[in-house]
């Protein structure tokens, strides 16, 4: 069975620090409004019985993903390992894939943005102007993914090659691996414990899992 | 927690803005030409040189192509839309164009009644293809239900009728059309309970069903049973001037359906839990689905 790269989220640790949009935005250079991964912040219950939760999203690598399905012009991808891809040298910014998404992961940016207006020598020297006026997303930041192949490592273990914003996250809630690998650590760990994945009722076959509690007494 | 920092983590559903008036300009244009290229198949039967309304179809379908071309991001890579046939509607939409352009054209300059046909087949095809197009698009929960395909296709087959009968101005024996729009309109009306009773089911965000709430009564009213009586009156008393208001009130209302899902109702999924997650010393707790509802009838 060919690997499928999958991320596995423990929304009971998450603190909402937004360390792994930080990291995101960090390792992807993307402009300002623009956050392939984002923390959200969702409040429940009524006073005085409330609760907050901290649910990190960004493009979920459906296995069923209705954004390639869509996309008119084959620049959104699949490849063996799971992982969803966008060809910016193909895509024609048409934005269906934004309306097919239910997980709004993912944007498109006409003009060039800068965090101060004038752009800043860091922000010109990683300017990309292939992502202008086509869709971008996360990537599971494919490059670290790419070089495992190279290097033997694991991605999920090794940080060289596991995504930033895991590599970040400040609690342990996030975790990365092979969920086709019954002996990884994200199979271990769901494993062990209950969790659900972003509307399932859609028939997406998210590769992000989300814990909500621990397993069954 | 402010509601702007709340719009901002994009939590609750939220109106798209990728596409704006430009695309709601390609369903309304697209889906009325091909509509009227149907009408205009059927109605040749009744002696009229109607070659005409096969120029104005055409040009509709190009306005709405042409709109749609000046909102894509790289409109000089627009030929990469033919790539994906396999899967995607867009590709579909846009492969089917040329040929109903050169059937057009073809029933145009040569009035050649198989290509009229075979031009109305293909706006009939475009517009499927066009109200399957919005319902691959899952992120949007108005736009998903199976419904919205009947609602879509009934829309531009009555917008075709409306403009045929709009043209009893010209051709006063196109009135006996009239009967026809109001036959057409009840059927739109079904697809339009339809549509509504199967969000209604299904729930949809608080502002999907305010859009849709705010265009019902007048939807009905105005583009359903109006034009349906003056359609009627039209055909029984041989009323060129009734039918046209008739036609344009059926075509002008369906555009505003169409602006009114592609820019107003069409709102995002945004994010629930099954489950909220036990934290600290507390159990899970049940799950959330912020800024969802049902459709309430006013």
């Amino acid at each position: 069975m060919s690997k499928r790269y999958a991320m596995v989220i423990d929304l009971r640790r998450c603190v909402g620090c937004q360390t792994c949009t930080a990291a995101c935005k960090s390792a992807n250079a993307t402009p300002p409004g623009v956050q392939w991964r984002r923390v959200l912040d969702i409040e429940s219950g009524k006073f005085p019985d409330v609760s907050r939760t901290f649910l990190p999203v960004a493009c979920m690598h459906c296995a069923n993903p209705p954004c390639m399905h869509v996309c008119p012009t084959t620049a959104t991808k699949q490849r063996e390992d799971g992982l969803v891809t966008i060809d910016y040298d193909i895509c024609i910014g048409c934005s269906n894939c934004i309306m097919a998404c239910p997980y709004d992961a993912r944007s498109i940016e006409h003009d060039p943005r800068y965090a101060y207006g004038e752009p800043m020598k860091s922000e010109i020297a990683r300017f990309d102007p292939e992502r202008l006026s086509v869709a971008t997303k996360c990537t599971f930041c494919k490059e670290r993914i790419d070089l495992a192949a190279v290097t033997g490592q694991t991605p999920g273990l090794d940080p060289d090659v596991t995504p930033a914003c895991v590599n970040s996250c400040i609690s342990g809630a996030m975790h990365f691996g092979d969920v086709n690998d019954p002996d990884s650590n994200i199979s271990m760990l769901l494993a062990e414990t209950r969790h659900f994945r972003m509307h399932e009722e859609l028939g997406t076959d998210p590769s992000v899992y989300y814990i909500w509690d621990g397993a069954k007494a | 927690m402010s509601e702007a920092r709340k719009t901002g983590d994009r939590v609750l559903p939220r109106q798209q803005s990728n596409w704006d008036a430009r695309a709601a300009a390609n369903f309304i244009c697209g889906g009325a030409g091909g509509g009227l290229l149907l009408a205009t198949a059927l109605a040749s039967v009744h002696g009229e040189d109607l070659r005409p309304l096969v120029v104005v179809a055409l040009a509709l379908v190009g306005a709405g192509l042409l709109a749609v071309w000046f909102e894509i991001g790289r409109p000089w890579r627009a030929l990469n839309v033919y790539l994906n046939a396999a899967t995607s509607w867009m590709s579909r939409e846009a492969m089917i164009a040329p040929f109903l352009f050169a059937s057009g054209a073809a029933a145009v300059l040569f009035n050649w009644p198989l290509a009229s046909w075979i031009a109305g087949l293909l706006g009939l095809l475009y517009l499927y293809c066009q109200a399957r197009m919005l319902h691959a698009n899952k992120g949007i929960p108005a736009w998903r239900h199976a419904s919205c395909v009947g609602m879509m296709v009934a829309t531009g087959v009555v917008e075709g009728a409306g403009l045929l009968c709009a043209g009893a101005l010209y051709w006063p024996g196109l009135v006996a059309f009239g009967v026809l729009l109001a036959v057409l309109l009840a059927v739109r009306l079904l697809a339009w309970r339809k549509y509504l009773a199967s969000l209604r089911s299904a729930g949809v965000p608080v502002g999907t069903s305010k859009a849709l709430n705010a265009l019902d009564v007048r939807f009905v009213w105005l583009g359903h049973a109006a034009p349906a009586v003056l359609g009627v009156v039209a055909s029984l008393g041989g009323l060129p001037l009734l039918a046209v208001l008739a036609g344009v009130l059926a075509a002008a209302t369906g555009a505003w359906f169409k602006y009114t899902l592609v820019c107003r109702a069409a709102f995002t999924q945004g994010f629930a839990l099954p489950q909220t997650p036990s934290r600290g010393g507390n159990n899970a707790g049940p799950g959330v689905q912020p800024g969802w509802n049902r459709i309430q009838p006013e």
